[in-house]
């Protein structure tokens, strides 16, 4: 057995980049970029370990942060134990969503997520816990184990540093494991790991609460970030948003969702985080990526014209 | 339950009718769509806002009134999504139906964010036509024209939909083709074209529903997202077997809504969801779905 593939060094590159990234970037900016890239991750054990699209992450993400929200501000936890509860949160959501979503497959399981999630979104918008469109503000950052405040920027990097290093090894951990060789059984042929005496909806339960438990772990550690859980991390517009970073980084590569998140910063950086020039720029994206560029950024550097015109086409727009 | 008469409960029932004839129009689309090209169109919801826009800027531009928007949106909708078929979505048929859906869904974003930003969110009106103004007392309640026409129109259009497709000799071409291509094609009929012209009409079935809606709503970029996770929910309960099915399950969870909305209303906008939740644990397959 390999110890040390190329996901290692890329593993590794990665790390690095991180490390120095707030010399150069607003650390803000790149802290809400590891909890994206995280939810990225989670978000691809399904799609390209399991070959199952969900349309609805942004609901873990989303009600996480204010499981998280309300864990610290309201019952007064501290940072850690927030994103646990939170965590566990989403991991419960996690089961009933996956118990009813994986009865259907393909497109199915895409449209029952999606609107699933627009549910959660409805209960959201209504319930008295999230504050509706005020979402739940001023959420205290609080000390890590009682020693840490993270009202510290360098701190607060640090952790969320810590938090994406922890949940990218995890889901590494599951990648490489029997249990995810048996996902990837699934996703080949499903009916021969049948046959083989794998109950298949079990593993895609797991598999779908592994991801959803993740999804929340970064949607807490973001909420703690911008000390602020709101109605955009629960909205549609935010399960497609990871949909895009994961189609961004390629389907199926380990480390492209990380990738992926990047470019996705990147680009609201350009565009401005609002208004219908992002929306353009990101279905046109989504549409370059499925059209020409099927393995992400890797065949985008392939095929420089290509990028080179969809460069320029974005340009224009923006 | 006190304080609920029946008229008020009427006036409802029929508000729900036509939010069900939207679904009913929009899931026929996607159902006709997905019976072809095995893609689930997730540009219908744009591509409705489109056809409502359209319609607005006949008027506003050329001054061509409502009865010319119900002809000419549903043909330039039409059009444009025949360009769409032939130019992108037909390279992705030999992959995963997913790219397809990934496809769709990035052109609806373009369409989407290109309104927004020319429009603002806010939308524009439109008024009701001249002769469908006005309301008609039917005795027991009070029926607005405009919206008893919106109903029998819609009803109209999705059963000669279903005529063509179930009763004449087009109609069996294009039900051959969704069970074997290959064969129909070997028998002499140009299936791509057919698979084009069905992408066409079925989009072109999604502006028709966006000019019915102009006048009942704002005509407003925002306008089909939201509707169409309400469709495609329709469309996960009622199951793409059947075309009639589509047309039922559309109109029967308008009126579900709708007596939501009467007798508890925090619920009215997730009860379609909960409805497709409750179906999944009863028949995952949807009402008038096939067994997977």
């Amino acid at each position: 057995m390999k110890r040390w593939g190329p996901d290692a060094t890329v593993f590794a590159v990665i790390i690095g980049a991180l490390l120095l990234a707030p010399l150069v970037v607003y650390p803000v900016l790149v802290m809400k970029a590891m909890c994206l890239a995280l939810f990225a991750c989670a978000f691809n054990l399904l799609i390209g370990y399991l070959g199952l699209l969900s349309f609805g992450h942004a609901m873990f993400l989303g009600g996480a942060g204010y499981a998280a929200a309300h864990a610290a501000k309201v019952w007064g936890l501290p940072p850690e134990l927030a994103i646990l509860v939170a965590t566990a949160f989403a991991a419960a959501l996690g089961v009933v969503v996956g118990w009813l979503a994986i009865r259907r497959q393909g497109i199915y399981f895409a449209m029952i997520t999606l609107g699933l999630a627009q549910l959660f979104y409805f209960v959201c918008l209504q319930s008295k816990l999230t504050h509706g469109e005020d979402g739940i503000q001023g959420v205290p950052r609080g000390h890590l184990f009682g020693l840490i405040d993270l009202g510290s920027t360098t701190a607060m990097y640090g952790f969320v540093l810590v938090v994406f290093v922890l949940g990218f090894t995890l889901i590494y951990r599951v990648i490489h494991s029997p249990f995810g060789a048996v996902l990837t059984a699934i996703r080949e042929n499903e009916p021969r790991a049948i046959s083989l005496g794998y109950n298949t909806d079990h593993y895609k339960l797991i598999a779908f609460v592994i991801s959803a438990a993740l999804a929340g772990t970064a949607g807490a550690t973001k909420a703690l970030v911008f000390q602020l859980a709101a109605l955009t991390d629960v909205h549609w517009s935010m399960s497609g948003e990871v949909v895009l970073m994961t189609l961004i980084g390629g389907l199926g590569r380990f480390s492209g969702p990380v990738v992926g998140a990047f470019v996705i910063i990147a680009i609201e950086k350009l565009f401005g985080e609002s208004g219908g020039k992002i929306v353009v720029a990101q279905g046109v994206v989504f549409v370059a990526c499925v059209l020409l560029f099927r393995q992400g950024i890797v065949d985008a550097i392939r095929n420089p014209r290509a990028l080179l015109r969809v460069l320029r086409l974005l340009r224009l727009l923006s | 339950m006190p304080g609920i008469t029946i008229p008020a409960l009427l006036g409802q029932l029929l508000l729900g009718l036509i939010n069900g004839s939207f679904y009913a129009l929009l899931s026929l689309g996607l159902a006709i769509i997905f019976g072809l090209l095995n893609v689930i169109n997730f540009a219908h919801g744009a591509l409705y806002m489109l056809g409502a826009f359209v319609g607005w800027a006949l008027l506003h531009y050329l001054g061509l009134g409502y009865w010319w928007a119900l002809i000419i949106a549903p043909l330039v909708v039409g059009a444009l999504g025949m360009v769409l078929e032939r130019t992108m979505l037909r390279r992705l048929y030999r992959l995963d139906p997913l790219y397809n859906l990934l496809l769709t869904f990035g052109i609806a974003l373009i369409i989407q964010g290109l309104f927004q930003t020319k429009f603002g969110s806010s939308g524009e009106p439109y008024a009701i036509p001249e002769l469908l103004r006005g309301v008609k007392d039917l005795g027991f309640m009070v029926l607005p024209i405009y919206r008893g026409w919106v109903t029998v129109v819609s009803l109209v259009i999705c059963l000669a939909t279903w005529f063509v497709i179930e009763r004449t000799k087009l109609g069996s071409y294009l039900r051959a083709a969704t069970e074997n291509p290959a064969l129909v094609q070997a028998f002499g009929i140009n299936v791509p074209r057919m698979v084009m012209m069905t992408y066409g009409v079925g989009v072109a079935l999604a502006a028709f529903a966006g000019v019915l809606a102009a006048p009942i709503y704002r005509v407003s970029p925002g306008m089909g997202a939201e509707t169409i996770i309400v469709v495609f929910a329709v469309v996960v309960i009622g199951g793409m077997g059947s075309i009639m099915g589509s047309i039922v399950t559309g109109f029967a969870l308008g009126l579900v809504e709708a007596l939501t909305k009467v007798f508890y209303p925090p619920a009215s906008s997730t009860v379609v969801f909960a409805v497709m939740a409750l179906v999944l644990l009863v028949r995952p397959a949807g009402l008038f779905g096939k067994a997977p």
